[in-house]
């Protein structure tokens, strides 16, 4: 049998994964959800004055969006390690590098592309204006690749242990600081009406640090929870 | 003498044991010498009274926040990297002593603010960021308490070290970044040029006194470790050979 190339493992990977949350669906729909009822409870919990849900906006859309994503966290990894998908994963020859990348682009396909879509229509209850709309949108586009890619990190060193849950929020959340902030500025910059361009581009450069370290510490976090 | 002998954990408790008093000692006199020059000698400060004396135990106890963390990282990466058992759990070691120091910061920053500033806390980038650095401490602690086995808890906290580590010039300069932003200068801690050299003094001494101490401590809660971890060492049930070897099995 001939071993597969290292970009059709990493094509398996991914569709493998985008099968796998298609048939559990409800798993998608509620972390969508979530997003959605987290963002609602703002304006009840403070006031319906639209100056100041207009303040709050960027950072309630993205402190929610931070929860959300910590949600499908456990679900990276878990599955796979309980019936030991992950090991026959780990031993295959193909870079594990790869795999992990694969693996954390299913997860944000699944999870974070569906927030990046309804978050616009939920920057409107905020009543923000479409070009902030479009910034908000890109903000999101750039900010939550990195969330999955720091969690993916959390997610393989709390693998089998007991309250992973709580304790993956512990490691990620102050991780995820940088992107709060430049994600949120940049919406806010839009809002004063000023170029969110440089806060963009620093979330562009958060992404690409991500991009290339953060699969190799995951690919580490594994070997470790596995032996 | 083969001074590798002493990477061995069952060899270095002996020594850790010699070593405290000669640490802990000279820690006491420090203290001692430092509080006595920051209370007595130093002159108060025209702009903040007497209340300013607080950053004798402020300002060293932040600096040692920040640097027991790389030199925790450092030590959790040396134990993954060499796979040191020692360097590991000198590494679970410094996090404690870290934190506490971190905490210590934020609590005696409140104090001083309140009399200074007339508020306990203050969304400053400095503050933010301890605040931050106190949460990538007890995340470290948590996961590693909540791993049964000690290996893994090991490995699993040298990678999140040395994540936070990469991180933590990322969070600091994207905390000073917001707070520009957001709120104008306002606030300057010491706005005064040049500190009186006696006062200067007396900070340098507390903070040659915190490390001594630093390493008292992390010395004794390190001999704790080894004697929770190592107390079977002499039935070797798991040497150190033999976990390797079912290490690479299980690769």
């Amino acid at each position: 049998m001939s071993v597969p190339s290292t970009w059709s493992m990493f094509r398996w990977i991914v569709w493998r994964d985008l099968m796998l949350a298609w048939r559990r669906r409800a798993d998608v729909l509620s972390t969508l959800f979530f997003f959605m009822i987290v963002v609602s409870l703002f304006p009840l919990s403070t006031s319906p004055d639209p100056q100041l849900l207009k303040s709050i906006a960027p950072g309630v859309v993205w402190v929610a969006a931070l929860l959300a994503s910590m949600l499908s966290l456990g679900r990276l990894f878990a599955n796979d390690y309980a019936d030991g998908t992950l090991e026959q994963i780990l031993l295959t020859p193909q870079p594990l590098y790869l795999i992990v990348a694969g693996k954390v682009l299913a997860q944000w396909i699944v999870s974070e592309v569906p927030l990046v879509l309804v978050a616009p229509v939920l920057g409107v209850q905020f009543g923000l204006s479409q070009n902030t709309l479009l910034v908000l949108g890109l903000s999101l586009v750039l900010g939550t690749p990195v969330l999955s890619l720091i969690g993916s990190i959390g997610a393989a060193l709390t693998l089998g242990l007991r309250s992973s849950n709580v304790l993956v929020a512990l490691l990620v959340l102050p991780l995820y600081i940088p992107v709060l902030i430049f994600g949120a500025l940049a919406v806010d910059a839009s809002i004063a009406g000023t170029s969110p361009q440089s806060h963009l581009s620093l979330l562009g450069a958060v992404l690409i640090l991500a991009v290339v370290f953060a699969p190799w510490a995951t690919s580490a976090a594994l070997k470790i929870s596995i032996e | 003498m083969n001074i590798y002998k002493y990477a061995s954990p069952s060899n270095f408790y002996p020594l850790a044991g010699k070593m405290i008093p000669w640490f802990a000692i000279p820690a006491t006199l420090l203290f001692i010498v430092g509080l006595y020059v920051g209370f007595f000698v130093a002159p108060t400060d025209f702009q903040q009274g007497d209340a300013y004396r607080i950053i004798f135990i402020h300002v060293p106890a932040a600096w040692m926040g920040m640097m027991l963390y790389v030199l925790m990282a450092a030590y959790a990466g040396i134990g993954w990297a060499f796979n040191a058992r020692l360097a590991s759990m000198m590494a679970t070691s410094l996090s404690i002593t870290g934190a506490l120091f971190t905490f210590l910061s934020l609590v005696t920053g409140a104090f001083w603010g309140k009399p200074t500033w007339g508020t306990w806390w203050v969304w400053d980038a400095r503050m933010t960021s301890t605040l931050i650095l106190l949460f990538l401490y007890i995340g470290f602690i948590s996961l590693q308490s909540s791993i049964e086995d000690p290996r893994r808890a090991d490995r699993a906290g040298a990678v999140l070290a040395l994540v936070g580590v990469i991180n933590v010039p990322i969070i600091y300069f994207s905390v000073q970044w917001w707070n520009t932003l957001h709120q104008g200068a306002t606030i300057r801690i010491l706005n005064k040029p040049t500190m009186a050299p006696p006062m200067l003094a007396a900070m340098l001494i507390m903070l040659a006194a915190c490390w001594l101490y630093s390493v008292a401590v992390v010395l004794v809660r390190l001999r704790c470790i080894i004697l929770e971890r190592e107390h079977e060492a002499g039935r070797p049930l798991r040497s150190p050979a033999t976990s390797k070897l079912s290490a690479m099995e299980s690769i």
